[in-house]
């Protein structure tokens, strides 16, 4: 199991080979922990205020949802870019946006490996 | 929007179908409580019970009017809409059910968590529906620490 860690968006942005969407001044930023999904009602169910968000919804609900939450940031995977209106909510609200190429899993399992921890807090038992 | 010393009223209205507004109404709420000085734990739990609401009515119903009221002990939000209501209050309150259209679920929802979520982040939560006509939501969040989930 990999030490727990926090990491800044400007790590996680290098560790995904991610595209700053809007956000550029907010790099530094310390993300603590991250969930993922394309589910915004499992969004607002598990999310907690500061959470990484990585989803593969690109409309501009997955803005509105991390706001409502008070999340930090997103990453949309699979080279996914929110539309228009997302992006100009996501300014407004100081939300900032990624894009990383990596598909949903192996984007959670590079952050995960780190030592990026999940939303619940749970860890795996070592095996 | 309504004020006095103690109490504060806002009124919103939402339009089944307008996915481009989705959720506006439940950021202009998340706002107002900020500006207010409501605790944020509160804040996120009235705006989560809120967007999912507004989400249903822009999901399942032609027009819904929200309104937030918030007095010194408990913040209200009564949401009533105009639509086909919900045959089975029961089911729809099981997690998991859910009669969402996949263009519904494109939008992330649909998902049969909704009334669910708004019920846990409610300290109380009504639900009252006549099918045909419409369905209305009561949520109450109590602003006092030592009664608040």
């Amino acid at each position: 199991m990999p030490k727990k860690t926090k990491m800044t968006l400007k790590e996680i942005k290098e560790l995904l080979q991610a595209e700053v969407i809007t956000g550029i001044d907010s790099l530094d930023l310390e993300i603590e922990f991250a969930g993922g999904s394309d589910l915004m009602s499992d969004v607002l169910a598990f999310g907690k205020p500061g959470i990484l968000l990585l989803t593969g919804l690109s409309n501009a609900q997955s803005v509105r949802t991390a706001n409502i939450i008070d999340a930090k940031a997103i990453v949309y995977v699979r080279g996914k870019k929110p539309d228009k209106m997302g992006i100009k909510e996501a300014r407004e609200k100081g939300i900032p946006l990624l894009s990383t190429k990596y598909m949903m899993f192996t984007a959670c399992g590079l952050l995960f490996c780190h030592g990026l921890p999940g939303v619940s807090g749970l860890t795996p038992k070592k095996r | 929007m309504m004020s006095n010393e103690n109490e504060l009223s806002h009124r919103f209205e939402i339009n089944g179908r307008d996915f481009s507004n989705a959720g506006r109404a439940s950021t202009s709420i998340k706002e107002i409580l900020q500006e207010i000085g409501i605790d944020s734990s509160i804040i996120v739990r009235a705006a989560i019970a809120s967007y999912e609401a507004e989400m249903n009515v822009v999901m399942y119903a032609h027009r819904a009017v929200l309104t937030l009221n918030v007095t010194p002990e408990k913040l209200h939000l009564k949401l009533e809409d105009e639509g086909p209501g919900i045959e089975n209050i029961d089911l729809a309150m099981k997690e998991g059910f859910s009669t969402a259209t996949d263009e519904m679920r494109e939008m992330g929802f649909g998902a049969g968590m909704g009334l669910p979520n708004i019920k846990r982040n409610a300290d109380e939560f009504e639900i009252s529906s006549t099918p045909g006509k419409g369905t209305t939501l009561k949520i109450t969040i109590c602003l006092d620490s030592t009664q608040k989930k």
